[in-house]
């Protein structure tokens, strides 16, 4: 098995959001970045555990800055075995899913895993954009992945429900909840995480064309109007007459 | 030409279709241009969908589609919006939506933004769009500046409105299904309204102490018409279906009243339902840090205060 799991970098989930003036950009200072939970706890994890059964290869790949490598360090931790990094700036959905469809596209991977979303943009864009790129089946919000040979299960997350179906290696796929439990890298993986392969890649240039230009935040909450238990008529009467939502 | 792909998952029309057509012919006029849908497969009565805005409704009435596959419905509605000069594709930011419209801005070579919640500014030849990122704690302005755009919506973010009359729907076909996904079987709760297309969610939480106590907040939800949910303790515990379960490992939604009971507010269900238009927030720990998101709160003992809210909204429902 050859699998190639996308991890991206993003601002940890309690992680106070806030911009420069101008709102333009991100205010970094001061928040602590984590790999994207998904990517971590459900791609990552259950490539790993495919891995562990099959043989082959798990190979962790972040598109982004050298300041990334202590969370590309951390996939190798959880048990990926090589790992690269696609120097660059990542500016948009449409860039990223470009460089990693250019990496990928010589690479004959079986499987290329994401995450179902990123906790920043949460977009859910780059895993249909590779999958196109690469001209691959794509099984997005997978909570369940088994193989048989070269034939994949999967149950993916509908409205409401859940689909099941079957698809033949290579594919691409989105990994949400349900797909693995969440790993703490013990120290033999940290220890060994400092030696394994971290290889650089130049990027591709790709011209953006949707992306990111203006931040707010939203609105503050004009604060919690209490009702006493025992005035569920009032509350009632407050969600009619004055939220309107009734 | 703005092509809006009008999902019909099992033949039947949601209302997340008629949001996307509603908002498809709001930004037809904005570019002073005409709304057209796109259906796939079977649909009952695709022309109602002249009602919400569409000029015009193109359907491909192949088997083949009645099954969802991502690669065969980006390969149809990019070869329809070729041959039709479409400048912007309007989908749903559904589970469908999500798995298409990566591919289709990759086909189009078209800027992709998805879940969009309000109508776009133009700027010259760009659209600019807003949506809600950082799970919920920001709003961010994408500029899209590719000649073909492709956005995606967010459910209840739009209401789907009368801005036409009913059409007959003109067949047309697409190259041959390239799909390599076959679907063994599709499982919904028949019945109810899904999760990210309910106005009103009742959803509850580990305060609830075990499944068997659910029956309040079932009867709660079938008193307003509101779909059930639950926090990830629940879910985790088995409490209550994995589908129910909202916040940022869950499905994220944005109903227009969000009842929370027994939920402390932990930020990671924040982060899945704080776009809610109105939230309820019932807990016996005046603590619980979901007040500090609520528009309303009762502390008290849900035991008690569900059953006597249920009880007044069937007063003020029998009127």
């Amino acid at each position: 098995m050859k699998l190639l799991v996308c991890i991206s970098q993003t601002p940890d989930t309690t992680a106070k959001v806030s911009f420069n003036a101008d709102g333009t950009e991100f205010n970094a200072a001061g928040v602590q970045f984590i790999m994207n939970p998904y990517d971590e706890w459900y791609a990552l994890v259950r490539a790993c555990e495919l891995r562990e059964t099959l043989g082959g290869t798990v190979v962790a790949l972040n598109v982004g800055p050298a300041a990334n490598e202590t969370t590309i360090r951390k996939a190798l931790a959880i048990g990926a075995d090589e790992a690269v990094r696609i120097d660059c700036e990542p500016k948009s959905a449409g860039f990223v899913a470009k460089q990693i469809a250019e990496y990928a596209k010589n690479e004959a991977f079986d499987i290329v895993f994401f995450g179902k979303e990123t906790i920043d943009h949460n977009g859910s864009e780059v895993g249909a954009m590779v999958a196109e790129y690469l001209d691959l089946p794509y099984i997005s919000y997978a909570s369940k992945l088994d193989l048989n040979g070269s034939v994949a299960t999967l149950e993916r997350d509908i409205e409401g429900g859940v689909e099941t179906l079957e698809v033949d290696l290579p594919f691409v796929v989105s990994a949400a909840k349900g797909m693995a439990e969440q790993r703490i890298p013990n120290m033999r993986g940290i220890m060994t995480a400092r030696t394994k392969p971290l290889k650089e890649v130049p990027a591709v240039a790709f011209e953006d064309n949707a992306k990111a230009v203006q931040f707010t935040l939203p609105p503050a909450k004009a604060g919690v109007k209490l009702i006493q238990p025992d005035q569920m008529d009032e509350l009632v009467r407050l969600l009619h007459e004055e939220a309107k939502v009734i | 030409m703005v092509l809006v792909f009008a999902e019909s998952p099992r033949g039947q029309f949601k209302k997340s279709a008629f949001e996307a057509v509603t908002y498809g012919r709001k930004v037809a006029d904005a570019l002073g241009t005409s709304c057209a849908a796109l259906v796939l497969g079977n649909a009952a009565n695709a022309g109602q969908l002249g009602q919400y805005g569409a000029a015009k409704v193109f359907q491909v009435s192949d088997a083949s589609f009645d099954t969802f596959d991502s690669q065969a419905y980006a390969a149809a509605i990019a070869e329809v919006a070729g041959k039709n000069g479409a400048k912007v594709v309007v989908l749903s930011h559904s589970s469908t939506g999500k798995s298409v419209a990566g591919r289709l801005a990759v086909r189009l070579n078209a800027g992709l933004v998805s879940g969009v919640n309000s109508l776009p500014s133009t700027q010259g030849n760009n659209l600019r769009v807003k949506k809600s990122v950082f799970s919920g704690k920001a709003i961010a302005e994408y500029e899209i500046s590719s000649d073909v755009k492709v956005v995606s919506l967010m459910g209840n973010a739009v209401k789907p409105e009368n801005l036409g009359s009913a059409v007959t729907a003109e067949t047309v076909s697409v190259g041959a299904s390239k799909g390599r996904i076959r679907v063994k079987s599709v499982k919904t709760q028949e019945g109810t309204v899904p999760l990210p297309e309910a106005e009103i969610v009742v959803s509850a939480g580990r305060g609830m102490k075990g499944p068997e106590n659910w029956g309040i907040i079932e009867d709660l939800a079938a008193s307003l018409g509101a779909t059930t949910a639950c926090s990830r303790p629940v879910a985790d515990a088995h409490w209550r279906p994995h589908h129910e379960h909202v916040g940022q490992t869950g499905i994220a939604i944005r109903p227009n009243l969000y009842f929370a009971i027994g939920i402390s507010g932990a930020i990671q269900h924040l982060a899945g339902v704080n776009n809610s238009k109105v939230i309820v927030v019932i807990n016996k720990d005046p603590e619980a840090p979901f007040f500090k998101a609520a528009d309303y709160g009762v502390v008290g003992d849900l035991f008690e205060v569900v059953p006597q809210l249920n009880a007044a909204i069937k007063k003020f429902k029998a009127g």
